[in-house]
């Protein structure tokens, strides 16, 4: 009965791993598990059927909000991962500067402060803008999302500059290679992993909020997360499975490629 | 004469021009569409409320009175308001022991990760890692269809009849601590494994040499020395938890409210935007307040290893 000695061993602690990870993906799997039911009811499973897969497919409401959100999500990622691309540029690779621990503090500043004080911020603020300016379109979600989203594509665009041999853009310049030239052919190409990681994150981010989406929207501006949080709050069909399932397909499909573009850093 | 030295000076001065002209955007995007409105709200929670919400410009002091008083209508004494009192200890309490049950779950987690071999770590790493870029919606919802009065723990308990009738489960302070700790418990596990990760194992081998029992080698060599780690992953949880607002307003319902839902009530049908900023305000000083204890640890921490 005897298991070898191992320094790494600590009792129970397997267990408790092995019960986390169970725990952890029981209820995603229950979930998915029911969006395939052919019955109307969460508590008895009645055959397998893609019905509420069809019926969310005909949703109007549900195609609107899956475009909307995936519009403000392309939009806003890009912005945030040009700007932050910037930014990471200005603030790496230098000795300390007047302003540079301000910046850094300036930058992370959405990720410090309580989702909801930002909600309550913008919606206050914006309503504002509202009547000043008449317009009520996507621009505040857009804006909304492109700030919360720039400390999400700093972070992995810092740490592969960070990371990054600086002989190359020194060889670049000694021969005469103009600075743009040496950013183009040098720099932004060893830089890309980081930015398509940045920008990963930043989209991610952007389709799953809830919270600011929640107060800054105006009247049938619903994205898919608040849509679905306005059906949870009263009837729940299998219909919101289906959603759920499509939903976490396209969150695994983005993890994964972000998890297979960072490990191949050097 | 400026000489070699002046133009090194000014090389450098154009540098950081360059430098401040780059970060523009990203400062500028963040100072309109993040950091500078919470101006807006620190005034606003000194102003009157408007009737249909929003604010008329009369200063008042009642936002901030009504985070903690009650006026009395009829003889205008104060008293404490016990239903916002309440709600501050839930939303400390539930959030201190969401951290706690993340933590108890999650240290061992992060140690079974941490000890697996090179090959197999980075499956179970990836495998912490889905949840946690998932939608925290999704995950609420999928914790909601498990613990409802039609959900699958009650109807396996009703099956073999453990029970006659449901468990009300749902909308209860256990169901938010459960949903929570759900939820924010890659957040414990990832710093945890990070600073386990770096773990000197010699260490512990040493210990052992002493003849320490593995709980001592526990408590005296990898607590100590993973303690960055426990202290990130503890604030990161105990904030979002502290301003959550999805998962109390999903699995809570409208009587256990936490902070963010008691905010979003004065935006919405309370119309007193006043006490929604001052308790927003009230909020970030507390987040602020566990930042700073996060740093002054951390940097005592730093000082004493490097």
């Amino acid at each position: 009965m005897a298991r070898a000695f191992s320094i790494r061993r600590q009792r129970g602690f397997t267990a408790i791993a092995m019960t986390c990870f169970f725990a952890l993906y029981l209820p995603i799997a229950v979930l998915v598990f029911y969006s395939f039911n052919a019955g109307e009811s969460l508590a008895a499973f009645e055959g397998i059927s893609l019905r509420w897969f069809a019926q969310a497919f005909e949703n109007q409401q549900v195609i609107d909000a899956s475009i909307r959100s995936l519009q403000i999500a392309s939009v806003a990622a890009i912005v945030a991962t040009i700007a932050a691309t910037m930014a990471a540029l200005a603030t790496t690779r230098t000795e300390p500067y007047r302003g540079l621990t301000l910046k850094y503090a300036f930058i992370n500043q959405p990720l410090m402060i309580p989702e909801i004080v930002t909600a309550v911020a913008l919606l206050i603020f914006f309503a504002r803008i509202k009547i000043w300016t008449g317009y009520s379109g996507l621009g505040y979600l857009i804006a909304a999302h492109t700030a919360f989203c720039i400390p999400f594509a700093y972070l992995p665009i810092r740490a592969r500059l960070e990371n990054m041999d600086l002989t190359l853009e020194k060889a670049a310049a000694d021969l005469y290679a103009t600075p743009w030239n040496a950013f183009r052919y040098v720099t932004l190409p060893l830089l890309w992993p980081g930015i398509l990681a940045g920008f990963m994150l930043a989209f991610v981010i952007s389709l799953d909020d809830v919270v600011i989406t929640e107060f800054v929207k105006s009247a049938g501006q619903d994205t898919l997360p608040t849509y679905m949080l306005g059906q949870i709050r009263r009837t729940i069909t299998p219909e919101m499975n289906a959603i759920s399932t499509l939903f976490l397909l396209l969150s695994v499909c983005v993890v994964t490629v972000f998890f297979i573009v960072n490990r191949k850093r050097v | 004469m400026t000489g070699v030295a002046g133009t090194i000076e000014a090389e450098k001065s154009r540098d950081i021009r360059k430098r401040w002209l780059l970060s523009l955007p990203a400062l500028l995007i963040i100072l309109i569409a993040a950091t500078g409105p919470l101006l807006i709200v620190l005034v606003y929670s000194f102003l009157t409320p408007g009737p249909y919400g929003d604010v008329q410009w009369l200063p008042s002091p009642d936002g901030w009175i009504s985070v903690v008083m009650e006026k009395d209508i009829f003889d205008g004494t104060f008293s404490l308001a016990d239903a916002h009192v309440s709600i501050f200890i839930r939303s400390v309490v539930l959030s201190l022991a969401t951290t706690v049950l993340t933590l108890l779950v999650g240290f061992p987690t992060a140690y079974f990760i941490a000890t697996r071999p090179e090959k197999t770590r980075e499956l179970w790493l990836f495998l912490i890692t889905i949840p946690f870029w998932t939608n925290l919606l999704i995950r609420t919802f999928a914790i909601l269809e498990i613990i409802r009065n039609e959900g699958l723990i009650n109807g396996l308990m009703l099956k073999f009849g453990l029970i006659s009738k449901p468990v009300q489960m749902l909308f209860t302070d256990g169901a938010i601590l459960t949903g929570m700790a759900y939820v924010y418990l890659p957040l414990m596990v990832l710093p945890l494994y990070a600073s386990m990760e770096k773990l000197d194992f010699r260490l512990v081998e040493a210990g052992y040499d002493l003849y320490a029992t593995p709980f001592k080698v526990l408590r005296k060599i990898i607590i100590p020395l993973v303690k960055p780690g426990v202290v990130a992953g503890s604030i990161l949880v105990f904030i979002p938890a502290l301003g959550a607002y999805v998962t109390p307003s999903i699995l809570g319902g409208g009587k256990n409210l936490m902070l963010g839902n008691l905010i979003e009530l004065q935006f919405g049908q309370g119309r007193n935007w006043p006490l929604g900023s001052a308790l927003s305000i009230t909020l970030m000083l507390i987040v602020m307040v566990a930042l700073l204890v996060y740093v002054r640890n951390a940097g005592s921490q730093g000082s004493r290893h490097g």
